[in-house]
C-alpha cells in the first residue's frame, strides 16, 4: 500500500516543494490566528487592548483576567465567575455521555446479535433522532420535563442530552457490532454466558475504539451546546456555554475583553483536551469496520 | 435409542422447509460426520444440535431427555467453531476455563481441568497468550481445549479444519481422530470436505438440498452409493458415471458402453438382477482406481472385464497416473500405477473391475439395488 503510494506520487523539485510548504505555513498561521488573539489578550491589562494594541503581545503579563473569569466576573446578577457553571456543565456532561454510550452499546448489541423480527425498521427510525432539528423538539421537551418534575435541573439537561445522543451512539455501536463475529456470541452462549454476560465479559472489552469515538462525539457536542442549555437550565443550573454568553453580552459596566477572552478559553479547554488526549483514537474507531482489514 | 437421537428433526425459515425430517440416531462414542456441499443444511442441523437454532418440528434428544427449548448451556455439549471463536479479550487459560467458570465451577477446579487439558493438548506453554498471539494450529487447540474441558456428553465440530492451510489440516485431522480414539466421546463433526468425512467417522451422514441422502459407514457410502450424488460427491475424482444398455450374453447380464471410435465394450456385471434390465438404458458408475492397466488390476476380484480404449490425456500425480479416455460420450478417468505405461492418442488394453461397478436407474437416479 505505501509502495504503490510512493510510486505514484508526484515528484516533485526543490522549488515547488517549498512552495507547497510555504503555502502550508501560511495557511496554519492563518488558523491559529484566532488563537493568538485569544491567547494573548486573555494575559493582558484591559487598557493594553482598549488602547488598540490588539493584534500585539502582552507588554505586561498578568493572570488577572483567568482569575476574574474564574472566580469572580459578573454572571447575570451573581458575581461569582464560570466556575460554578463549569461545575454545572461537568455533573450534566459526565452521567449524559455515560448513559448514552452505554445505552448506544446495549442497542447495537441488541441490533445485531439479537435480531427480531422488524429491527432494521426499528433502527431507521432510531436513526431519525440523528436528522431531527434541535429547535424541533424544544416545545414537546420542556413540557415532558416539566411533566417529569425535571425542569430546570442538570438533572433535565442530562437527560434531554442522553435521549438526542442515544440516536449516534446506537448508530456507531450498530455498526461496530454488525462486524463483530456472531461465532463469539454463540460460542458463548454454549459457554452458559448470560444476556449481559455475553455484553460485559466479551462484547465491551472489544469496544474501545468505538467506544472513544462515542465517547469524544458526545461529550464535545454536550459540552458545546447552548440552545437545550439556554432553553431548558434555571439560573442555577446554566452550563458554561449559557453562562459565557452572559458573561460576554452583559449590558452594563465596561466591556472587559481580557476576561472574555480567558472566558472563551476556559470554556473551550475541556472538549480540546478530550480531543488532544483521545483524538488518535478517535479517527481509529471511526475508520473501524469500514475497511476489511 | 440412540445417545443422540434425531427425530424427524424440520427446519424452516417462514414457508422456506430448508431441512426436510431428519432422521439420525448416533450411539455413544460414535464419530457421525454430516457432508455435503455448501447449503445442504448440515450446519444448521448442528446448529439446532447446539441450541443455536430452534427446531420446527420433530425432535432432538441427547441421552432420552429431549432438548426442544433447552438453552445451549444447558445440554452438556460443546462446540467447536469454524472459526474457533476465541474470545479475542482473554487469555487462552481464561477461553479454556470461561465455560467452567459460567456453571460457577470454583477456581482451584477449573484451574486443574485447565491444566489437564492444556498438557493433554500440548498447549501448556501458550496458558498466558491472547489468542491474536497464536498460529492457526494452536488456536484450533485452544479451541478444543475449550470443548475438551467441559467433558461434555457430544461434541460438535462445525468445519473446525476449513481455515487451515492443506498440511496442517492433514495433521489436525490425524490428530482429531486419534483425540477420538483415545477418549472415546461421541462427535458431530459438519464438513464439506469429503475426505476428511472418509477419513475420521465411524458413520457418514451424506446430505444434499436438506435431504440426508444416504447415511451410514464410510465403506458403504462408498462402494454402494443411494444415488448418483452420494457416488460422486463421495471420492476424489469422482465416480465416473456414463449412459450404458443392459445386454444378456450368455445369460449373464452386461452393460454395453460405447469407446472412443462408437464400437461397443461389453462389460458383464456382477449383479445376476440386472438380468431383469435387459435392454434398457441404466447409468453406469465405475470408480477411476477400478479401471486399471492389466497388470495393475485387483488380483482378488472375481470378475475382471478386458475393454480397448483410446487415451485422450493422462497426468502423473506422483504416486498415481490419472488417465482419461472418452466412454459413453463421457470424459472418463482411471487412475493407475504410477509405472503403468501409458501415453496419450495411444490404444490401450484396460481392466474393469466389475465387482465394483455399480448401475443407476436414469430417472430416479438411484442406485439399482442388487
Amino acid at each position: 500500500m505505501s509502495q504503490a503510494t510512493q510510486d505514484t506520487a508526484i515528484r516533485t523539485g526543490r522549488v515547488t516543494r517549498a512552495l507547497i510548504y510555504v503555502v502550508l505555513i501560511l495557511f496554519s498561521l492563518f488558523y491559529l490566528l484566532p488563537l493568538y488573539v485569544m491567547l494573548s489578550n486573555s494575559v493582558k491589562p484591559l487598557e493594553e487592548i482598549t488602547g488598540g494594541g490588539m493584534m500585539n503581545l502582552p507588554q505586561v503579563f498578568t493572570l488577572e483576567p483567568w482569575i476574574k473569569a474564574w472566580s469572580s466576573a459578573q454572571i447575570g446578577v451573581e458575581p461569582t465567575g464560570l466556575r460554578p457553571y463549569f461545575w454545572n456543565s461537568i455533573k450534566m456532561v459526565v452521567p449524559a455521555v455515560i448513559v448514552s454510550t452505554i445505552l448506544g452499546a446495549l442497542n447495537g448489541y441488541v441490533l445485531t446479535k439479537w435480531r427480531f423480527k422488524y429491527d432494521t425498521i426499528l433502527f431507521g427510525l432510531m436513526l431519525f433522532a440523528c436528522f431531527i432539528p434541535f429547535q424541533i423538539v424544544l416545545i414537546p421537551m420542556a413540557r415532558m420535563l416539566g411533566l417529569m418534575g425535571l425542569a430546570g435541573t442538570t438533572w433535565g439537561l442530562a437527560l434531554v442530552h442522553v435521549v438526542y445522543g442515544i440516536g449516534f451512539t446506537t448508530l456507531y455501536f450498530r455498526n461496530y457490532y454488525a462486524v463483530f463475529p456472531t461465532e463469539l456470541i454463540r460460542a458463548a452462549q454454549i459457554d452458559g454466558a448470560g444476556f449481559f454476560q455475553i455484553f460485559w465479559r466479551i462484547l465491551l472489552p472489544s469496544s474501545g475504539p468505538i467506544a472513544v469515538v462515542s465517547i469524544i462525539w458526545q461529550f464535545t457536542n454536550i459540552w458545546n451546546d447552548f440552545l437545550f442549555g439556554a432553553s431548558f437550565a434555571d439560573a442555577n443550573s446554566q452550563p458554561m456555554t449559557v453562562a459565557l454568553n452572559n458573561l460576554v453580552q452583559s449590558s452594563t459596566g465596561v466591556k472587559e475583553y481580557n476576561v472574555h477572552f480567558a472566558g472563551a478559553i476556559l470554556a473551550a479547554m475541556p472538549t480540546l483536551l478530550v480531543y488532544i488526549v483521545a483524538g488518535r483514537y478517535f479517527v481509529r474507531g471511526l475508520m473501524a469496520g469500514s475497511v476489511k482489514g | 435409542m440412540g445417545f443422540l437421537d434425531i427425530d424427524n428433526a424440520t427446519k424452516s425459515y417462514g414457508a422456506v422447509e430448508v431441512l426436510h425430517k431428519v432422521d439420525i440416531s448416533v450411539q455413544e462414542g460414535e464419530f457421525l460426520v454430516l457432508v455435503g456441499p455448501s447449503g445442504c443444511g448440515k450446519s444448521t442441523l448442528l446448529n439446532m444440535i447446539a441450541g443455536l437454532e430452534e427446531i420446527t418440528s420433530g425432535e432432538i434428544r441427547i441421552k432420552d431427555q429431549v432438548m426442544n427449548g433447552v438453552h445451549p448451556s444447558n445440554r452438556n455439549i460443546a462446540m467447536v467453531f469454524q472459526s474457533y471463536a476465541l474470545y479475542p479479550n482473554m487469555t487462552v487459560g481464561q477461553n479454556i476455563t470461561f465455560g467452567l467458570e459460567m456453571h460457577g465451577v470454583p477456581k482451584p477446579e477449573r484451574d486443574k481441568a485447565m491444566h489437564e487439558v492444556a498438557t493433554l493438548l500440548q498447549i501448556e506453554q501458550l496458558l498466558d497468550r491472547k489468542p491474536g498471539q497464536l498460529s492457526g494450529g494452536q488456536r484450533q487447540r485452544v479451541a478444543m481445549g475449550r470443548a475438551l474441558v467441559r467433558e461434555p456428553d457430544v461434541f460438535l465440530f462445525d468445519e473446525p479444519l476449513s481455515n487451515l492451510d492443506a498440511k496442517l489440516r492433514v495433521d489436525m485431522r490425524t490428530e482429531i481422530k486419534k483425540l477420538h480414539q483415545n477418549l472415546g466421546t461421541t462427535i458431530v463433526y459438519v464438513t464439506h470436505d469429503q475426505i476428511e468425512a472418509m477419513t475420521l467417522s465411524s458413520r457418514i451422514a451424506v446430505m444434499n438440498g436438506g435431504y440426508v441422502q444416504q447415511l451410514g459407514t464410510p465403506q458403504e457410502i462408498y462402494d454402494t452409493p443411494a444415488n448418483i450424488f452420494v457416488a460422486t460427491f463421495m471420492g476424489s475424482p469422482a465416480m465416473n458415471v456414463m449412459p450404458a444398455k443392459v445386454a444378456m450374453l450368455n445369460g449373464r447380464p452386461h452393460a454395453e458402453v460405447a469407446t472412443h471410435d462408437g464400437s461397443m465394450a461389453q462389460l458383464p456385471f456382477s449383479q445376476d438382477n440386472l438380468a431383469a434390465w435387459d435392454g434398457r438404458d441404466i447409468l453406469l458408475g465405475i470408480r477411476p482406481e477400478t479401471i486399471t492397466d492389466m497388470d495393475g488390476a485387483d488380483r482378488k476380484s472375481s470378475n475382471i472385464a478386458q475393454m480397448t480404449n483410446r487415451i485422450v490425456v493422462t497426468e502423473p500425480a506422483g504416486s498415481d497416473t490419472f488417465v482419461s479416455m472418452q466412454l459413453g460420450g463421457r470424459d472418463v478417468i482411471a487412475r493407475m500405477r504410477s509405472d503403468a505405461e501409458v501415453a496419450a492418442g495411444q490404444d490401450f488394453d484396460f481392466a474393469v473391475n466389475m465387482e465394483k461397478a455399480v448401475a443407476f436407474d436414469p430417472e430416479s437416479e438411484m442406485r439399482i439395488v442388487p
